[in-house]
This record gives structure tokens, C-alpha cells and sequence, in this order.
């Protein structure tokens, strides 16, 4: 056993292998039924990423906010929102966990601390600033935390962010998932200065590269950052290394389009974050082949169950189109 | 009721409010700086402590979020910008987030957020530092839009700003932070969405927005010698926007003119032309008239302001066309 898995218990190790399995099989089954046009919103699957969420995600307490993106699934299911719910808005169902009003890009689940995604890039950086000045108003001991891409840090907003977090020493984990492309174009073709985790130095804040694709290192610098920003002693940037394994929206690979190559694939998936933490499962002991199997067919159930959930639902009723345009009070 | 400057009574209501809900707080670029705000933020800082008044670097997009983002952690924020030119910095998260947030989450979140912001033309401050952009803001769905032309209606909207449970623009003119009213003490509300009869007219009706209520109703007053009645409808609410009062008084008087000081294409007076042309075209006996500024960024120079800014005697010419 190596020294870090010493902090982590059998049962969080477990309900991360659980968690990033789920995130996995949700958005194959999704890839699959974009495919067949059964879901019409456009969804930006999270397959290749999910240690990110899920390490992110276990370091949280259920009262601390989650801010996410356009590519919202992951942080969704890793906050531990309702599966559900999921499916059912990606089918733009009156069930679903913004009644049809929001799609693949706008999911919240806000008793669960999941605030709602932004398909503005870097949009919703700044909200999660907002609700960590809440926090530190009310000197209460919530975290809060915004998910973005490497491609969000192009944006202004971002900068004005991390600079107003640092400034007033806010309680925000600032997650940044590398996963090299912003929509189509190469990370070298898009920032001057690639190293983003060094960008953290002009805000006086601690940055910090991580493996995005090792689940237990995401959560130990998660959880050191958490718990520093939960001690009132400001925020900090990880910067996630990662890889998406499919394009940018939707369920293909973009291998035909000369976007990148096969190689590359073949080398991040070699790196997967699910075979790495199976390994290491089976390496330890903590699980065995026949129980890595249960779980598997144990989430399947799950996900078939969300989809007979999603189908079965009613579409909003056309006289409520107006609705939530303005809170009636 | 006291009479009280208009700019006091915002002094005094941030007060009462601040006082009174614990989750009101003050944040913008300026916000402390007596000079930008015309003294309306006046000895807040040292009674509510730099936790609750908050002034923040220029960076109107990231703190309009930050603003955003705690009031959908349940606080309610009174967002200020001093210059209402520097909000097209902050366009993407007042349309993209705050107008948006309840409506694309299917109503289980909302944003109880004021952002408070001053029209702060003339003096030679050009086409920066003078627009009136409040008919951008009623093109969002999801926003309201408020214009008090008096220190009660300052008094009154602001409150009703802070208690609404969604997104507010609430918008002074600083021509009237010197204008006095009798106002009372205690916080009252000014129901968003309802218009005032200032004066009331057989001849024409004139709806007006802010200090532009106050020449139309100089510009009624010289014109009541010669025997033309004027009704003046002060909207306060530019969105929602009281349709009935303004539809009830063209009844009434069959004319129509409608007054803001901020460009024509696409604005005020031509969406409040519309709805009177639509729901009261039977009643008119002339075409509707509107007065605005003309389609221009602001000049510097004082002798082009003159022309620039409609004051009572643009609004005595358009309705002596109209009545003759």
C-alpha cells in the first residue's frame, strides 16, 4: 500500500470507482442515444475526465456549491444529483432536473449544492466567486467550487475572477480540466503561455498541476484545497491533466476530421482514469474482478432505469412556456 | 413625510434596507468614493463595515457575476455601477446569467439582485459617460426595468428593487439627485409594473420616463395658458410596463407623445408606441409622437449638448404639432 492511499478508506475508494463508473456508462448510453436521435440537446459527453469530478466532488460536503459548464454531466453525477432527473431533462421531459427548460448545458440540483451550468464559457466562474462572498458575509464553512475548462481561461471574466477571489480570500476551489482542445482548436494554438496551474502566481494563490486522469491524486489536492479554503485561508487553482475522448459535442471521436490523431487517443486511453483506478483496485485487493462486475451490472440497472424513467415522462405542457420567466412571489 | 433630497432619500433607504435584512449588501466600482455616486453612499461604509459595502476593482463582467452568484447563495445584492456606459462590460452575465438563471433551471433558483446604476449625462462627458441604455434592458426577458423621477419614487422602487425575488435595473438620473420631495420615513414600496398620473388633461397624453417627467410636466404647465390640457403618465416601470394607465388616459384624450431621453431605433418610445397603436388605435385622432434623443453617441461640447438633450420646449413644439 502506498503512502497516499493511506488517507483514503476502502469506502471512499469504492464509491469513486462507483461514481466514475456511473459518469461512464450514463454517457456511453448517451453518446448512443444521440446517435439514434432519441436525445435531440446537444450534450458534451464527459467520457475520459471523470476522476476530475469525482475526486473533486468526494472532498465536498453536500451544503458546499458546485458551478459547472457546458459540459455539465460529470460534476452533476459526481455531486451525487439524481440520475433520474438527468436523463429525463436531456429529453427535455417537465421531470427532468430543470423541467425541460435547460438541456444537456443548464443542469442544477440545487438541494444537493449543484447551483447550475453555464454554457458561456467561463460564465459561471464568477457566480461561483459570488456564492464563496456569500459564504464569507455570513462567515459560514461552505466551500464553493467552479469547474472550467482550458479554453475559459482565454476569458476576461476568468482573470477578473481569480484576482477578486484572491483579493478578498474567498472560500473557492478554482478546477481547472486541461483536457488540451477548446472546442476544436489545440491548446498551443490557443494560449500563449500553456502552463496555466503557473497563472495562480499572479493572484498570489497557490496553483497546482495534478493528474486529472488519477483519482486519488485529484482528491488529495482537492482536499487540500477544500479544506484551505474552508479554514478561511483563500482560494486555490488545480490545474486537471486530462483528455476528452470524444469531440468536442457529441458522441464522435473526431478522428475522421484531422482534428487529432489516432495516436493520440490510443495514448490518453491508454491513461484512462477508469482502467487506472481498476488497476490499482485489483493491484490492492480492495476489489475483485466478480465484484468489479456486480458493480458494473449494478450501475447498467441504473442508467436503464433512468432512460425507462425519461421516456415514461410527460413534456412540459405547452401553457407553461411562459413559466419561471419571472419568480412569482 | 419630510421633504428630503432625492439623492438622501437613496442614502437613507441603502440605510433602512441594510439595517432591516441582513442579507443586503452594497458592491461596485465606486461604491465608497463620495464623488461617483453623488454622496448617496454617504457613512454607509462605517456603519455597515467594508463585509457589507463593498467597493471592487474595475471589473464590471467578474463582479456582476460575483454579484449574481450571491444572490443565488440567498443573499440580496445591491449591485451599483455609477456610469451606466460601463454595463456593456457586464452584458453577459446581466443577459446570459441573471436574466436567464430562474427560467432555464426550470424555476428552482432565482436571483434577488438590484443593480442599482446612474444615467450620468451632460457636463461634457460624451458619448462614454452619458448614455441611457435602459431600452436594452427591456429587450431581456427576465429583467425589470425601474425609473423613479422623484425622491418618494427613488424611496419606493429601491425597496421594492431589493424585496423583488428576481433581477431589477433600477435607474437615476443624476439630474435629479438635487430635486427635492416629501417623502416618508419609514421604507415603503412603489409596486414595480405600475405607472403614476402626475397631471391630469383632456387635450393629450404624455408618457414619460424619469427626470423627463418633470419637463413634460413644466412644458404641460406653460401650455395650460394657452388652453391646451395636458394628462402626464409617469411609467416608473419601463418593464413590466403599465399598459392600462397609458391605454385609459388615450382614451381619454385620443393624442399620444411619449418622452425618454435615450435613443429612438428599437426603444421606449417605439415599444410604448406600439402597444398604444395596437390596444388603443380606435381612440386616436392623431399619429403617436415620440420624443428622444437623436440617434447619436452623446457629444462633448456644451453648445452641442443644447440640442442634444429634448427638454420642455422639445416636448412644447411636438405637442403644439400634435394639437393645432
Amino acid at each position: 500500500m502506498t503512502e497516499r492511499t493511506v488517507h483514503l478508506s476502502l469506502n471512499q475508494l469504492q464509491a469513486m470507482y462507483k461514481s466514475m463508473l456511473r459518469i461512464r456508462l450514463f454517457e456511453e448510453k448517451v453518446g448512443d442515444l444521440v446517435r439514434k436521435n432519441e436525445i435531440i440537446c446537444p450534450c458534451h459527453l464527459y467520457i475520459g475526465q471523470e476522476a476530475i469530478a469525482t475526486g473533486v466532488c468526494a472532498a465536498l460536503r453536500t451544503d458546499d456549491y458546485v458551478f459547472s459548464t457546458h459540459r455539465s454531466h460529470g460534476h452533476y453525477i459526481a455531486k451525487g444529483c439524481n440520475l433520474d432527473a438527468l436523463m429525463a431533462e436531456l429529453y427535455g421531459k417537465v421531470t427532468g432536473c430543470s423541467k425541460g427548460r435547460g438541456g444537456s448545458m443548464h443542469l442544477s440540483f440545487p438541494e444537493m449544492g449543484f447551483i447550475g451550468s453555464s454554457a458561456i464559457v467561463a460564465g459561471s466562474i464568477p457566480l461561483a466567486v459570488g456564492a464563496a462572498l456569500s459564504f464569507s458575509i455570513r462567515k459560514t464553512d461552505n466551500v464553493s467550487v467552479a469547474f472550467f475548462g482550458d479554453g475559459a481561461t482565454n476569458e476576461g471574466v476568468w482573470y477578473e475572477s481569480l484576482n477578486f477571489a484572491a483579493l478578498k480570500k474567498l472560500p473557492i476551489v478554482f478546477v481547472c480540466e486541461n483536457n488540451l482542445y477548446s472546442t476544436h482548436v489545440h491548446i498551443s494554438d490557443h494560449l500563449a503561455d500553456t502552463d496555466i496551474r503557473k497563472k495562480a502566481e499572479i493572484f498570489r494563490i497557490p496553483g497546482i498541476q495534478v493528474d486529472g486522469n488519477d483519482v486519488t491524486e485529484v482528491f488529495k489536492v482537492a482536499k487540500k484545497a477544500v479544506d484551505t479554503a474552508r479554514q478561511g485561508e483563500g482560494p486555490t487553482l488545480i490545474e486537471c491533466m486530462t483528455y476528452r475522448w470524444r469531440g468536442h459535442v457529441g458522441p464522435n471521436d473526431d478522428l475522421n476530421t484531422g482534428l487529432r490523431s489516432k495516436e493520440e487517443l490510443a495514448f490518453w486511453k491508454e491513461k484512462g482514469p477508469i482502467k487506472r483506478l481498476e488497476k490499482k483496485l485489483l493491484d490492492n485487493n480492495f476489489l475483485s474482478k466478480s465484484e468489479m462486475l456486480s458493480i458494473r451490472s449494478e450501475i447498467e440497472k441504473e442508467v436503464d432505469e433512468s432512460l425507462k424513467f425519461a421516456k415514461n415522462s410527460p413534456f412540459p405542457q405547452e401553457e407553461s412556456l411562459l413559466d419561471y420567466v419571472f419568480k412569482v412571489s | 413625510m419630510t421633504r428630503i433630497q432625492y439623492n438622501k432619500s437613496i442614502n437613507q433607504t441603502l440605510r433602512q434596507l441594510m439595517k432591516k435584512d441582513d442579507r443586503v449588501f452594497l458592491i461596485g466600482q465606486g461604491i465608497t468614493s463620495p464623488w461617483y455616486v453623488g454622496c448617496t453612499t454617504t457613512g454607509l461604509l462605517s456603519e455597515f463595515g467594508s463585509n457589507r459595502v463593498i467597493d471592487t476593482p474595475v471589473s464590471e463582467n467578474g463582479i456582476t457575476g460575483v454579484a449574481i452568484g450571491a444572490a443565488l447563495a440567498g443573499m440580496r445584492p445591491v449591485l451599483l455601477f455609477p456610469r451606466m456606459d460601463f454595463m456593456h462590460y457586464a452584458m453577459d452575465q446581466l443577459i446570459n446569467h441573471a436574466g436567464s438563471w430562474h427560467y432555464m433551471f426550470g424555476g428552482q433558483l432565482n436571483v434577488p439582485l438590484t443593480v442599482w446604476t446612474i444615467i450620468n449625462r451632460g457636463g461634457e462627458q460624451a458619448a462614454q459617460h452619458s448614455q441611457s441604455l435602459q431600452a436594452m434592458f427591456t429587450h431581456i426577458p427576465g429583467l425589470k426595468v425601474v425609473m423613479p423621477s422623484s425622491a418618494y419614487d427613488a424611496k419606493g422602487l429601491l425597496n421594492s428593487a431589493v424585496e423583488d425575488d428576481g433581477p431589477v435595473i433600477y435607474i437615476d438620473d443624476r439630474w435629479l439627485y438635487e430635486s427635492e420631495d416629501d417623502v416618508p420615513e419609514e421604507l415603503f414600496n412603489v409596486p414595480i409594473g405600475e405607472g403614476a398620473l402626475r397631471r391630469n388633461g383632456k387635450d393629450v397624453t404624455i408618457a414619460a420616463t424619469s427626470y423627463m417627467v418633470g419637463e413634460v410636466i413644466k412644458a404641460a404647465d406653460s401650455l395650460a395658458d394657452e388652453g391646451i390640457e395636458t394628462e402626464v403618465i409617469d411609467m416608473r416601470s419601463v418593464k413590466p410596463l403599465d399598459k392600462d394607465i397609458l391605454i385609459n388616459s388615450v382614451k381619454k384624450t385620443g393624442r399620444f407623445i411619449v418622452v425618454d431621453a435615450s435613443w429612438p431605433s428599437s426603444g421606449i418610445g417605439a415599444e410604448v408606441s406600439s402597444i398604444v397603436g395596437n390596444e388603443a388605435f380606435k381612440y386616436l385622432k392623431t399619429p403617436i409622437m415620440r420624443v428622444s434623443l437623436p440617434d447619436s453617441p452623446a457629444p462633448a461640447s456644451s453648445s452641442l449638448e443644447g440640442v442634444y438633450y429634448p427638454t420642455s420646449k422639445t416636448i412644447i413644439s411636438k405637442i403644439r404639432e400634435l394639437v393645432s
